[in-house]
């Protein structure tokens, strides 16, 4: 266990090698916001959500604050009517917030059933053109499932793909749907996922396809990848048929490091590498835009059934907040609560119902502050 | 019935207790013939690339040593080839049952899919693989019991593919209420005549709305007329979480074509491999057989070398095979024989943890058979 959190631990510090930031590259911060002192407080956007949302908001909160981690949080919330401008229930101040902002974090949002307006997660994806998903799978030491030695990033093409939402009913009983593939978001997701394996120590990209039967559209997805690859010497760089990709991730995680994909397949394979380490109550996961937007996200659902009776698990929000917090380069603060996090889950004391235990959220909040 | 009978007999094998009530005399289950039934039946044999030669050939050993009724007429294909050869689509519409190793499809090579072709000249609209826990194979994952039924034809599988302007592709997924609704009604008939509880239907809808909420309007409308048979849904990136942590839930999974290749695999992963699933295409008239999952992986350069392919797969298949042309108790055989060797775990390959090769395999296969 401590040599698996010893080498999670150099992987990271590597992260110091890129010190000014490429503005075209979109994926490291602006200098400007280097110079933030710790006295000067960042101000990120917090979207609470809904159902136990404000519960495990309120947990981040509470262990950032004992961490000494300077944030201004500035909340927004998803209002009950359809804003005009934005055409969907998350109103256009909390768009401009984040764009301002540039950093956010987001709790479980419950998509309100009803045609005519925009889905919550897709209206923020399209007005902040946030293009990666980046989800990292680890095994939690202490939390046993059936694989123990997982550990991948999934960096996952967010905007077109199968999830262009273009459809049509050509005569009645035959329905089409197109998937779209450009170069240039292809270049962009690559371009992405191979900075952050350099930047994050990482050995090996496996770029996942079908390209064997959808040449053109995964052929050109493949086509950016090697351009990219060949920029990056030093990683290794695969190409895996999504299939034997499948097979490989249930038989042995280990195979894989970074994992590149479009959007269909980085849905299923994300889902599935979640799956392997314990469910989406425990995976992070960031979403990253152009000009270094970067919404960190806790991807499992708002669970009405248990909001509002302190039994909601912080973890998958607690892990978002410290990607964001390594985004905005606050490293040793992001290593101090993540090593907290690990430590109180691997001791066993306090957890949560839904990793087998009796702890309440506030409980478990406190056992991580006084881990830190 | 022949179901049953491998089920009483796996029991009997993972029995160790000798001393256990439950004494089953080998040969009191007979099946009746027609007269007539035990004429050889001609089969297409395309024995393919890479490994296919290999794990085709242990096949063709092993029918031999059980003296079965069936006689192989080999076509080569190879996975470079533009389109499947005039010849071999006459050949299995004239034998109606094919064997095949797996065809190699080049990555962006411009040729379109072999396994494709014939399955859509053929109309061969249904792949079934059976996802099952071996005796004997230990893996992560126990009580896996799944047979995943995936639509062959359409879907993003159409090929339809073309460049707007330099830079952008689109790629067309086609679903159709006609095969969509065969599919279904195979799958839910699949599970009535073998004695399956629930059927899952695996999908997309939330975000392909029409298309997949299309294949799920379908499953629905025959889910009526089954009303013996559990019917759930469930959307493909959940299935898969699913599938890696609790994958007793489900039974049999009827999906479109690309989900399906994703769940086949996956469950098959969980099983214990994709050189162990046994499984088949299927459509009104013709059929083929092959190894369950993953028809276009032909194994590395090093394998073929080395000759240590898992032939298991296959064999599994060609007992189903054997079934389907009314053998069934040469299949009955033909199972127990490679189930026994695997259990033993004498003779594995290198996939399941051992490190024989096929030949060796084989000759142990036949041994065991009675």
């Amino acid at each position: 266990m401590a040599a698996f959190l010893a080498r999670r631990l150099i992987g990271n510090q590597s992260s110091q090698i890129l010190g000014t930031s490429n503005s075209t590259s979109g994926a490291l911060i602006s200098v400007s916001r280097a110079f933030s002192s710790s006295t000067t407080p960042i101000k990120a956007t917090l979207f609470p959500g809904d159902g136990i949302g404000p519960e495990i908001a309120e947990s981040v909160k509470q262990v950032f604050t004992a961490a000494d981690v300077a944030i201004d949080w500035d909340e927004h919330y998803v209002s009950t009517e359809i804003d005009p401008r934005t055409n969907s229930f998350l109103t256009w101040e909390s768009l401009q917030s984040v764009l301002d902002n540039k950093v956010g974090l987001k709790g479980p949002m419950a998509t309100p059933i009803g045609k005519g307006h925009r889905s919550l997660n897709l209206t923020l994806r399209k007005e902040l053109n946030l293009y990666a998903n980046v989800r990292p799978c680890y095994s939690l030491p202490g939390y046993k499932t059936r694989y123990d030695d997982v550990d991948l990033i999934t960096i996952r093409e967010n905007t077109e793909g199968e999830y262009s939402g273009l459809e049509h009913q050509v005569v009645k009983g035959v329905v089409e749907s197109i998937k779209i593939i450009t170069r240039k978001a292809s270049m962009r997701v690559a371009e992405y996922a191979f900075l952050y394996a350099k930047t994050h120590g990482r050995k090996k990209v496996s770029a996942i396809h079908k390209a064997n039967i959808m040449q053109k559209t995964d052929g050109l997805f493949l086509q950016c990848c090697d351009e990219v690859a060949e920029k990056y010497p030093e990683i290794e760089y695969e190409k895996v048929v999504i299939d034997n990709c499948c097979m490989m991730l249930v038989k042995n995680p280990a195979l894989f490091d970074v994992l590149v994909m479009p959007n269909l397949y980085g849905d299923i394979i994300s889902d599935l590498c979640a799956g392997l380490v314990g469910g989406l109550g425990l995976t992070p996961s960031c979403n990253i835009g152009e000009d270094g937007i970067a919404l960190a996200e806790a991807v499992h659902g708002s669970a009405p059934d248990i909001a509002g009776k302190n039994l909601a698990n912080p973890t998958a929000l607690l892990l978002s907040g410290v990607m964001m917090l390594r985004h905005l380069k606050l490293n040793k603060q992001a290593e101090q609560i993540h090593s907290a996090i690990i430590n109180t889950i691997a001791e066993g004391k306090y957890r949560t119902a839904d990793l087998g235990g009796t702890s309440t959220t506030t409980e478990f909040t406190k056992a991580i502050c006084d881990h830190l | 019935m022949a179901r049953r009978s491998g089920s009483i007999l796996n029991r009997l094998l993972s029995n160790p207790n000798p001393s256990s009530p439950f004494t089953l005399p080998t040969r009191s289950i007979t099946y009746m013939p027609r007269p007539g039934d035990g004429a050889p039946r001609t089969v297409t044999l395309i024995p393919g690339d890479g490994i296919g030669p290999l794990v085709t050939g242990a096949v063709e050993q092993v029918m031999e040593a059980m003296h079965a009724p069936v006689h192989f007429e080999r076509y080569e294909v190879l996975g470079h080839m533009r389109k499947v050869p005039e010849e071999v689509i006459e050949s299995v519409k004239r034998n109606k049952v094919c064997l095949k190793g797996g065809l190699a499809t080049p990555v962006g090579g411009g040729v379109s899919s072999l396994n494709m072709q014939l399955r859509k000249e053929l109309d061969i609209f249904a792949s079934l693989v059976n996802c099952i826990n071996v005796p004997g194979l230990a893996t992560r994952h126990e009580n896996v019991d799944i047979v995943v039924i995936r639509e062959n034809t359409e879907g993003e599988y159409a090929g339809l593919e073309h460049e707007v302007f330099p830079g952008v592709v689109e790629s067309l997924k086609v679903i159709t209420k006609f095969c969509s609704e065969r599919i279904a009604r195979y799958a839910f008939e699949y599970a009535y005549l073998n004695n399956r509880k629930k059927v899952t239907a695996v999908h997309k809808a939330n975000i392909m709305k029409l298309a997949d909420g299309l294949f799920l309007e379908s499953c629905r409308e025959v889910a009526k007329s089954y009303p013996g048979i559990t019917y759930n849904e469930i959307i493909v990136d959940n299935c898969c979480m699913q599938l890696v942590a609790k994958p007793e839930q489900f039974d049999v999974m009827v999906t479109p074509n690309l989900y399906g290749n994703l769940v086949a695999n996956t469950a098959a992963g969980i099983a214990g491999g994709t050189g162990v699933m046994p499984g088949g295409n299927v459509g009104a008239e013709h059929a083929i057989f092959e190894q369950g999952a993953s028809a276009g992986n032909v194994g590395n350069d090093k394998i073929v070398e080395q000759k240590k392919a898992n032939p298991v797969a296959l064999l599994l298949s060609s007992a189903m095979m054997l079934r389907h042309l009314r053998f069934p108790t040469f299949a009955d055989r033909l199972e127990t024989a490679v189930k026994q060797v695997i259990q033993e775990g004498k003779f594995r390959t290198k996939d399941l943890g051992g490190d024989c090769t096929t030949q060796e395999v084989v000759d142990a296969v036949i041994k065991a058979l009675e």
